[in-house]
């Protein structure tokens, strides 16, 4: 059981407490999480690296509320997000969270501009005018304003990545996950989309847990969570 | 594919019921044409007037019947003025016709035959039926001026081999009289066209040595569908035992009905195997598509806005479905009135009968929404209730 606390009167944007997941069924069931705590603070950018497998894709679903913990409690802004309540979860994820996935998962039909105004739409409190604005700026800040109109399809994959960070910024959530999101790019993408993704995060003060297997990306972090069997050493 | 089927189903739900109600309009109208409306036959026994019936001293003889509610009759009626007067008060009344029946056989110079006279008041009757239009050869109007006319169903004059003009033979109780055929009619009912002939009430009077009343009176409504309620007013009313065309032909119409509802269930079958393939594609849909419904959760779409999307699959595919299959249905109602179809035996057509009401649209209208909701149904809540880690997980290890 660690607890990794750095730096003093910034604001804890997510907190984690005594995080127990187990995943798959019966004889072949795994401990994946064995209890993890855990600070993020706004405008910080910390990194979480470790060996395949010991749970770094879990815990980031946990704490986005992709998915329910065994046990231990999520506070996001200070409150305890309630277990079990999905339509909570949904709203909580809506306007506080942001994901940037190892693949893109933008939709296919849709065009770069569309994919960034998703989230916003949902969530409903700009007009129509001001998401298309938005999404242009967003796209903009990731150097891709002038290929808003494009389709996924006809973007290479590091464009890709910018888009789907772009789009995870879109309700600018206080935090933000990403999961080895340069995982599929070469070194030059790589560094392009993990400045777009700092950058913007630490201009907008929020809070981004990044999970890396690049030892040179983790290092230009604010902070390094090192993990090895569902825990943090 | 499914919206094929589905226009298919909604089309033929229409075609179907339309022209089953086509032939069942038809055969009412038929009924009203030759048997009326209402029919008022013998007189209810009521204790206080037994004994005044039974005394009435006449040459017809009078039975005694009971029916199944234990009520007793008097066969025929004694005074018809009276109950027709008595019965013109209600609203739906149309107009009356009082007829004298009995058996006959016939001679003609080649054959015998047995038969049904139907003494009657030619207005009268034409009042209350569509004897009219029926007639095929000759006229009423030769009939009405012709004190031993007769007028013969075509069926028994093609059988006794006689028309229009020749006289015959008819024997009835102890005595034979001559008379003239002056016209020949066709209800397209066989046993109708077969046995039935008509003459004036005072000569079937003598012939079948009725001096008085009748033996049932013709009734014609102008809301056909209020029968059964007019038939129990007039049972109150004129105190005489009344069967509304319903009553009947209730065989007949139970009949219509059970084809109608297995014509229904049949092609609906259509609809529910249209659904059946709704379903499998749409849950091969949301299984491609489970990335997708993910990220929209990820986002902060809910499992509603994720089930409402496949939802509205379902429902585009239903209003176009529909409103094609009601334009398909429209147009093979349409087509189908054209085919020629002759036909005769409870009633006479040459072409299909197709009968199209609105109902018929909503009935197949509905069996669409529902078939195709349920269809979607599981597939959308399926897509809802993803759990956005396990996808994303399963496909970003
Ligand atoms: N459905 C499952 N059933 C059982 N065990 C599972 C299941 N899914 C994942 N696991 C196990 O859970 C552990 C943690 O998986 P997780 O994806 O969190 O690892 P990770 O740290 O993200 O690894 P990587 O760096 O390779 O992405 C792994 O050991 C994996 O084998
Ligand atoms: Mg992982």
């Amino acid at each position: 059981m660690s607890e990794i606390d750095v730096g003093g009167q910034k604001e804890v944007a997510l907190e984690c407490r005594e995080l127990h997941k187990h995943l798959g069924e019966g004889e072949t069931q795994v401990h994946v999480l064995r209890g993890v705590n855990l600070k993020l603070y706004r405008g910080e950018v910390s990194a979480i690296v470790g060996p395949s497998g010991c749970g770094k894709s879990t815990l980031l679903y946990l704490l986005g509320l992709l998915d329910l913990q065994d046990s231990g409690s999520i506070l996001i802004q200070g409150e305890e997000v309630p277990p079990n309540n999905d339509g909570e979860h949904t709203r909580i994820r809506g306007e506080n969270i942001g994901f940037v996935f190892q693949f893109h998962f933008l939709l296919p039909e849709f065009s770069a501009a569309e994919n960034v105004m998703l989230p916003m739409r949902k969530l409903g409190r700009l007009s129509p005018k001001e998401m298309k604005s938005r999404a242009h700026a967003l796209l903009n800040e990731v150097g891709l304003g002038d290929k808003t109109h494009r389709l996924p399809s006809q973007l290479s994959g590091g464009e890709q990545q910018r888009v789907a960070i772009a789009r995870s910024l879109a309700n600018t959530p206080g935090v933000l996950l990403a999961d080895e999101p340069t995982g599929n790019l070469d070194v030059k993408n790589s560094l392009m989309v993990f400045e777009s993704l700092t950058r913007l995060a630490k201009e907008k003060g929020q809070a981004v847990l990044i999970v890396t297997h690049n030892p040179d990306l983790a290092e230009k972090c604010d902070r390094i969570l090192r993990m090895q069997d569902g825990q943090f050493i | 594919m499914s919206l094929a089927g589905i226009v298919f189903g909604v089309g033929f739900f229409i075609s179907t019921q339309a022209q089953l109600s086509g032939y069942q309009e038809l055969f009412i109208e038929t009924i009203l044409g030759t048997d009326g409306a209402i029919r008022i036959e013998d007189r209810i026994q009521d204790a206080n007037v037994f004994v005044a019936a039974s005394t009435t001293k006449n040459t017809s003889t009078n039975f005694f019947i009971t029916d199944k509610n234990n009520r007793r009759f008097v066969e025929g009626i004694e005074h018809p003025d009276n109950v027709i007067e008595a019965i013109s008060e209600l609203e739906n009344f149309e107009a009356a016709s009082p007829v004298i029946k009995g058996s006959i056989q016939l001679q003609s110079p080649l054959r015998k035959d047995n038969g049904q006279v139907y003494g009657i008041m030619v207005d009268e009757h034409i009042a209350v039926s569509a004897l009219e239009d029926q007639i095929q050869l000759g006229s009423i109007e030769d009939f009405r001026g012709a004190p031993t006319g007769i007028i013969m169903g075509h069926k028994m004059a093609a059988r006794l081999d006689v028309t229009v003009g020749d006289s015959i033979i008819i024997r009835a109780v102890d005595q034979q009289r001559r008379y003239r055929i002056t016209a020949i009619f066709e209800t397209g009912v066989s046993d109708i066209d077969k046995t039935r002939v008509f003459m004036h009430l005072s000569a079937a009077r003598s012939l079948l040595k009725k001096p008085h009343g009748v033996s049932f009176i013709q009734v014609s409504i102008y809301d056909r569908d209020h029968a059964m309620v007019d038939a129990e007013a007039i049972e109150r009313v004129a105190k005489h035992f009344s069967a509304p065309w319903q009553e009947r032909e209730k065989s007949w119409m139970q009949l219509f009905k059970t084809l109608q509802i297995s014509a229904a269930i049949t092609v609906s079958t259509i609809i529910i195997i249209s659904g059946l393939g709704m379903f499998s594609t749409l849950f091969m849909i949301v299984m491609d598509k489970t990335r997708e419904i993910a990220i929209l959760r990820s986002m902060g779409y809910t499992r509603n806005d994720i089930s409402n999307i496949f939802l509205w699959q379902g429902v585009i595919v239903l209003i176009c479905g529909t409103i094609l299959g009601c334009g398909m249905g429209y147009l093979i109602t349409f087509a189908i009135s054209y085919l020629p179809m002759p036909l005769s035996g409870i009633f006479a057509t040459e072409y299909f009968v197709v009968n199209s009401t609105a109902w018929h649209y909503v009935q197949a209208v509905i069996a669409a929404i529902i078939i195709v909701m349920i269809a979607c149904f599981a597939p959308s809540r399926k897509a809802g209730k993803l759990v956005p880690g396990d996808v994303i997980r399963g496909t970003a290890a």
